[in-house]
């Protein structure tokens, strides 16, 4: 039973192996309250870097200035910041073309019943406009997405974003 | 006030092999006085963010000197990151302003509370291990050798002539100039480094 349970939430544990597999080496983030087991988690692991940023726009720009020398870096923020980061993601990202997953908490978004959160509402539609490609992950058993996402983005050299629908029961222990 | 060019002139003599980022519009003179372009680096494209990504340079290269040359229009659409590159500590990041009180490539229109700021204050508050203000070129002159030669995170705000540029964005000459994907590329290759 508790394996089901276990089976049935994307554990903060299947986020970080999908870090060290895709040889992240820094994880730009805004934590949320959602995501705090995540944050201590990839706080323990030696091979990684954290580093917290102000607001959201920022995490875009040190990403870039990480990969200029030659780091591998991961966005994880929420989906309210990524929105408030559209001149950033265009800038920085997106013209300066270099791969960047960028792992955004889907708040507010729900597989069953009517999503009221303008936040979930307005999410996909914001990445759809900036022709950002996503996935969208809930259990453990879409962890494969998350590799997919980082294949794509070495590939394009482009943001490529993995949506974390289950942010509120995954994360929060 | 200080003339920028004359800035650049007295810092190129203390730059050693830094990685130099230049941004603003005080920043474009830099290119008249750099002696190692491959050390350069152009990292503008969202305006406000340029220290962002001079931070992940800093970090991703630790072993290298980097110095930016920001400027307080841009700072000021994010005062955050001071708190942000204040907390990473980066041992090798020397965050210059160059402050002409004013929005020179729209007109020169001056920015929120331009005589009374004080970027300096507030950069020693957020964390940074030391702030400088300087208005006088010989004062800057004396000093910069030992800002430079300490650790950082260390923040310079310079008082500079504005260059007011008024005409339509379309007629106004630029310089050809490397393009950010250039820079990166050059300074990867004079590195060594890989992509990611």
């Amino acid at each position: 039973m508790v394996e089901q349970q276990q089976a049935a939430i994307l554990r903060p544990e299947t986020m970080v192996e999908e870090f060290k597999k895709n040889r992240v080496t820094h994880v730009v983030t805004i934590p949320d309250s959602e995501t705090n087991y995540l944050y201590e988690l990839m706080r323990m692991q030696p091979w990684l870097d954290i580093v917290p940023a102000s607001r959201e726009g920022e995490t875009f720009a040190i990403a870039l200035g990480l990969s200029v020398g030659g780091k591998v870096p991961v966005v994880l923020i929420q989906n309210t910041g990524m929105m408030e980061s559209g001149d950033s993601i265009r800038g920085m990202a997106l013209d300066a073309g270099f791969p960047l997953v960028m792992v955004v908490g889907y708040r507010g978004w729900t597989r069953h019943g009517v999503i009221s959160d303008t936040a979930a509402r307005y999410t996909e539609p914001f990445l759809n406009a900036f022709r950002i490609n996503y996935y969208l992950v809930e259990q453990d058993v879409d962890a494969p997405r998350i590799s997919v996402a980082f294949e794509e983005a070495r590939a394009t050299k482009r943001p490529v974003a993995v949506l974390v629908g289950d942010e509120y029961h995954g994360f929060n222990r | 006030m200080l003339e920028a060019a004359d800035v650049f002139k007295v810092f190129q003599k203390h730059r050693g092999d830094a990685i130099v980022i230049p941004t603003g519009t005080s920043g474009r003179q830099w290119m008249n006085f750099t002696t190692n372009e491959k050390r350069d680096l152009s990292l503008g494209g969202a305006m406000g963010h340029s220290a962002a990504a001079a931070l992940g340079v800093a970090l991703s290269l630790p072993s290298e000197k980097v110095v930016l040359f920001d400027a307080e229009g841009a700072l000021l659409m994010n005062l955050g990151i001071l708190a942000t590159i204040a907390g990473m500590k980066p041992q090798n990041f020397y965050h210059f302003v160059l402050d002409n009180e004013c929005y020179a490539t729209t007109g020169g229109q001056p920015v929120p509370n331009a005589k009374e700021i004080n970027y300096a204050g507030i950069a020693k508050e957020a964390g940074y291990v030391a702030a400088y203000r300087f208005d006088d070129l010989q004062e800057f002159e004396r000093n910069v050798g030992k800002i430079l030669d300490a650790k950082g995170p260390v923040f310079i705000s310079i008082k500079v002539i504005p260059a007011i540029e008024n005409e339509p964005i379309g007629m106004r000459n630029r310089p050809a100039t490397r393009n950010r994907t250039q820079t990166i590329r050059d300074l990867r290759a004079e590195l060594g480094i890989t992509e990611g």
